[in-house]
C-alpha cells in the first residue's frame, strides 16, 4: 500500500504522542500513586440501617487524627446533612445509596462519585482552606434532584 | 437510483426530532440560569429526557440511516431492487420511536437517554427504545441483502468507498447495540413486574458498552460526508481509498472495547481494568490523526489545482460560498476542540474534577451538538435537493444558519465548559442551592449558556425555514451523485481491508480481553438486585 511519505511521518507524530501519552499515564498511576478510582466493596441496600457503621452516619475521628465519614444518600438528602472539621484534616469519605443511583460531589475538590445501591463508594479528600464546602447530588435520582444536597464546615 | 423517498423519511423524523429537542434544549439553558420555573408538562428532567433521546438517538439514527442508505444504494447502482426491507425497518424504528417519545411526553419515563436502573420507567419506553434498535438492524440488513444483490453483476469486486464506509459503520453499531439489547432483557422483565430487581453495575455495564461506540455511529456518519462528499465540493478526488478502509477499521476496533472510560467514579469495577480500558481509549489518537491529515490535504489539493499555494491563499481558495462547504469545514473546527476535551475526560485523574460535571455536557455538545450534528444540517442542503430533485430554497440562509450554529455552540458550550470547571453539577434544574455562595459563582456561565442556546435557537429556525421552503419550491435540479470519486491512479487498497467477517472476529477478540475481567470480577462479587423505583 503506498503511503505518501508526510503521511507516514504524520502517522509517526501520532503513534509517538500516543506513547508519551501511555507512558505518562503508567508513571502517573504507579510512580506517583494516583491509581484509577477502586472501590468494590459491597452492602446490602435494604439493610444499610442495621449495618455498622452506616447505621450511624456521621463523621468519626480515626487514632492517626484523620476521619472518617460515612454517608447514605436517598431520595433526596444526604446523611448526615452537615459535618465540621478543623482545617488541615483529612476526610475518607464512604458513600452509599439506599434507593436510586445518586452522586457525590464536592465542588473544587476531588470528590466526585457515583452512588449505586449495593456498593461503598470512596475517596479521601484534605481540606487545607476553611470555608463552606458544598456537596452536590450530580446524578440524576428524580424530581427532587436540584434539592439533594449537604454540607462540609472546616474552620 | 431506488429507495429517494426511503432516504427522505429517515431525514423527515430526524428533523423533526431535532427541531422539538432544540426547543426543549433552549428551556433547559433557561432554567439553569434561573430565567424561567419549569413544572407541569414542561417538568425539567422530562425535556432533559426528551432532549437527550430525540437529539442523541433520534436524530443521529434517522439520520445515519438515510445518509447510509443513501451511500450504499448510489455507489452500487443494482436494476430494480426492491426497497420493502428498508421500508420494514423505517417503520420499525419510527414505531418504536413514537412509543418512547409518548411515554417521556406523558411524564413516564422521566429516567434521562442514560436510563440508569434502578429508575424505573414504563416498560413503554423501553420497548419503544428496543424497536428503535431493531429497526436499525434491519436497515444493516438491508444493506448486506443491497451488496449481495450487487455482487450478481460485478463478481469479486470490492465494496465502493461509500458503501464500505456505510457498511463498517452499521457493522460497529450492530456489535455495540447487542450491549444495549441484552441490557433490555434485564429491563423489560423487571418493568413489567416479572422480576423483582435488577442488577445494577451490570446495567450500566451494558450501557457503556454501547454508549462508547455510540459517538463513534455518530462521528463515523459525519466522517461519510468528511471523507466521501467535501472532495466532491472540492472537485478533488477521495485522498487516499486505501487510508480511509484503514482508518474506519481503525475506528470499528477501537470503540467496542473502551466503554468504562465512561464508569471511572463507579464503583464495582477494579482501578486496573479502569486502566486497561484507558490505554485501549488512548489507541483512536492514531487513526483520529489519519483523517484530520486526509482532510487538510484535500484543501490543499484542491488550492493547487486552482494554483494557489501558501496557507493563506489555500484558505482563500476555499468555496466559503457554499454553505455545505462552510458548515463542515466550520464542524470540523469545533470537533478540534472535542478532541482536546476528550483527552481530559479519558485520563481518570483529571476525570475526577470533570465527571458529571457541566465540562461533560459542553464537551458532547462540541462533539455530537456541533461537528456532528452541524455536518448533518450542512449537507442536507445537498441531499435533500439531490433527493427531491428541488432546487435549495436560500443559500444565503443556509450560510447564516451554519455561522450562527457555530457561533451558538462556541458560545454555549465554553460556558458550560467553564462551569464544569468551576463545579457546576449537569443534570439539575436549578443550580441555585437556595442561595449558596459556591453555587452563585456558575450563575453569570449559565446566562453566557442561556444566550449561546438563544443564538442557537435562530440557526434551527433558519434550518427549518429553508428546508420547507426547498420542499415547496419548484425551481429544479439535477440529481449528480455527491459522492467523489477515488484516484484513477492509485494502487488498489489490499483485500485485506474488505474482509469484514476477519474485522469483527478481531474486533469482538478485543471486547473479550477488555471486559472478561470486570465481568469476571462482577459475577464473584455478591450481587444485591435493587427492586426500582419511580422517583419523579
Ligand atoms: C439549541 C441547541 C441546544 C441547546 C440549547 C442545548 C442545551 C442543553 C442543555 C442546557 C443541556 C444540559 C442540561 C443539564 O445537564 O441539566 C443539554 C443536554 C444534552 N444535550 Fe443539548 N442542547 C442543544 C443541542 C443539542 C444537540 C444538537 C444534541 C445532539 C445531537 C444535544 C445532545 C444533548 C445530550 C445528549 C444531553 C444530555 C442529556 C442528559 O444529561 O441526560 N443537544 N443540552
Ligand atoms: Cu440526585
Ligand atoms: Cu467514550
Amino acid at each position: 500500500m503506498h503511503v505518501h511519505r508526510y503521511e507516514r511521518l504524520w502517522i509517526w507524530i501520532g503513534t509517538i504522542t500516543m506513547m508519551v501519552f501511555f507512558a505518562v499515564l503508567l508513571v502517573v498511576s504507579f510512580g506517583q500513586g494516583l491509581a484509577a478510582p477502586n472501590h468494590v466493596q459491597t452492602i446490602d441496600p435494604a439493610k444499610i440501617s442495621s449495618t455498622p457503621p452506616f447505621d450511624h452516619p456521621g463523621l468519626r475521628k480515626l487514632s492517626d487524627g484523620t476521619y472518617e465519614a460515612y454517608y447514605v444518600g436517598q431520595v433526596f438528602s444526604w446523611n448526615p446533612q452537615s459535618i465540621t472539621v478543623p482545617v488541615g484534616s483529612t476526610v475518607h469519605f464512604y458513600v452509599t445509596a439506599s434507593d436510586v443511583v445518586h452522586g457525590f460531589l464536592l465542588p473544587g475538590t476531588d470528590v466526585n462519585l457515583e452512588v449505586m445501591p449495593g456498593w461503598v463508594s470512596t475517596a479521601t479528600q484534605h481540606f487545607d482552606t476553611p470555608g463552606e464546602y458544598l456537596i452536590v447530588c450530580n446524578q440524576y435520582c428524580g424530581a427532587g434532584h436540584q434539592n439533594m444536597f449537604a454540607k462540609v464546615e472546616v474552620k | 437510483m431506488n429507495g429517494r423517498r426511503l432516504m427522505l423519511a429517515h431525514f423527515y423524523v430526524a428533523f423533526a426530532a431535532f427541531a422539538v429537542g432544540t426547543i426543549f434544549g433552549l428551556l433547559q439553558t433557561l432554567s439553569r440560569a434561573s430565567a424561567i420555573t419549569l413544572g407541569g408538562f414542561f417538568d425539567y428532567y422530562k425535556l432533559l429526557t426528551a432532549h437527550g433521546v430525540l437529539l442523541a438517538i433520534v436524530f443521529t439514527t434517522f439520520f445515519i440511516a438515510g445518509i447510509s442508505t443513501y451511500a450504499v444504494y448510489d455507489s452500487m447502482p443494482v436494476k430494480s431492487r426492491s426497497t420493502n426491507v428498508g421500508w420494514i425497518a423505517w417503520w420499525v424504528m419510527t414505531i418504536g420511536t413514537v412509543m418512547a417519545a409518548v411515554t417521556i411526553l406523558a411524564g413516564n419515563a422521566s429516567v434521562l437517554y442514560t436510563f440508569y436502573a434502578p429508575l424505573k420507567a414504563s416498560p413503554t419506553f423501553y420497548i419503544g427504545a428496543t424497536l428503535l434498535i431493531v429497526g436499525s438492524w434491519i436497515v444493516f440488513f438491508d444493506f448486506l441483502l443491497h451488496a449481495k444483490a450487487w455482487r450478481v453483476t460485478h463478481r469479486g469486486e470490492r465494496l465502493p468507498l461509500p458503501a464500505f464506509m456505510a457498511t463498517v459503520n452499521f457493522l460497529m453499531w450492530f456489535l455495540a447495540t447487542l450491549g444495549v439489547a441484552v441490557e433490555m432483557l434485564y429491563l423489560i422483565p423487571w418493568s413489567l413486574g416479572w422480576t423483582q430487581g435488577v442488577d445494577v453495575a451490570m446495567t450500566r455495564m451494558y450501557f457503556w458498552y454501547f454508549g462508547h461506540p455510540l459517538v463513534y455511529f455518530w462521528i463515523l456518519g459525519a466522517y461519510l460526508a468528511w471523507y466521501g462528499m467535501v472532495p466532491k465540493m472540492l472537485k478533488v478526488p477521495v485522498f487516499s481509498d486505501a487510508l480511509t478502509r484503514v482508518a474506519f477499521i481503525g475506528f470499528l476496533l477501537l470503540s467496542l472495547p473502551v466503554g468504562i472510560h465512561h464508569q471511572f467514579s463507579d464503583p464495582g469495577i477494579a482501578g486496573q481494568w479502569k486502566l486497561l480500558q484507558t490505554f485501549l481509549t488512548l489507541l483512536v489518537v492514531v487513526p483520529s490523526l489519519m483523517t484530520a491529515y486526509a482532510l487538510f490535504a484535500t484543501f490543499e489539493e484542491s488550492a493547487f489545482a486552482k494554483g494557489q499555494r501558501g496557507f493563506v491563499n489555500i484558505v482563500k481558495s476555499l468555496p466559503w460560498n457554499d454553505a455545505s462547504f462552510t458548515g463542515i469545514v466550520l464542524a470540523m473546527i469545533l470537533f478540534i476542540f472535542g478532541g482536546f476535551g476528550g483527552i481530559v475526560n479519558a485520563s481518570y485523574s483529571i476525570d475526577r474534577v470533570v465527571h458529571n460535571t457541566m465540562w461533560v455536557v459542553g464537551h458532547f455538545h462540541i462533539t455530537v451538538g456541533g461537528p456532528v450534528a452541524l455536518t448533518f444540517l450542512a449537507i442536507s442542503y445537498r441531499l435533500i435537493p439531490a433527493l427531491t430533485g428541488r432546487a435549495l430554497w436560500s443559500e444565503n440562509w443556509a450560510k447564516a444558519q451554519v455561522w450562527l450554529w457555530f457561533i451558538g455552540m462556541s458560545v454555549m458550550s465554553l460556558a458550560m465548559h467553564i462551569q464544569g470547571l468551576l463545579g457546576a453539577p449537569r443534570r439539575v434544574s436549578d443550580i441555585a442551592y437556595y442561595g449558596s455562595s459556591e453555587a452563585a459563582a456558575w450563575h453569570p456561565w449559565a446566562l453566557l449558556t442561556a444566550g449561546g442556546g438563544i443564538v442557537l435557537m435562530l440557526s434551527v429556525v433558519a434550518f427549518v425555514v429553508n428546508i420547507i421552503g426547498t420542499l415547496r419550491n419548484d425551481e429544479r435540479v439535477g440529481s449528480e451523485t455527491l459522492f467523489a470519486e477515488t484516484r484513477a491512479n492509485e494502487a488498489p487498497p489490499p483485500m485485506g481491508l474488505d474482509r469484514l467477517k476477519f474485522w469483527t472476529v478481531v474486533a469482538v477478540a478485543l471486547v473479550i480481553i477488555a471486559y472478561a475481567g470486570p465481568v469476571m470480577e462482577h459475577y464473584q462479587q455478591h450481587i444485591y438486585l435493587a427492586p426500582g423505583m419511580r422517583t419523579w
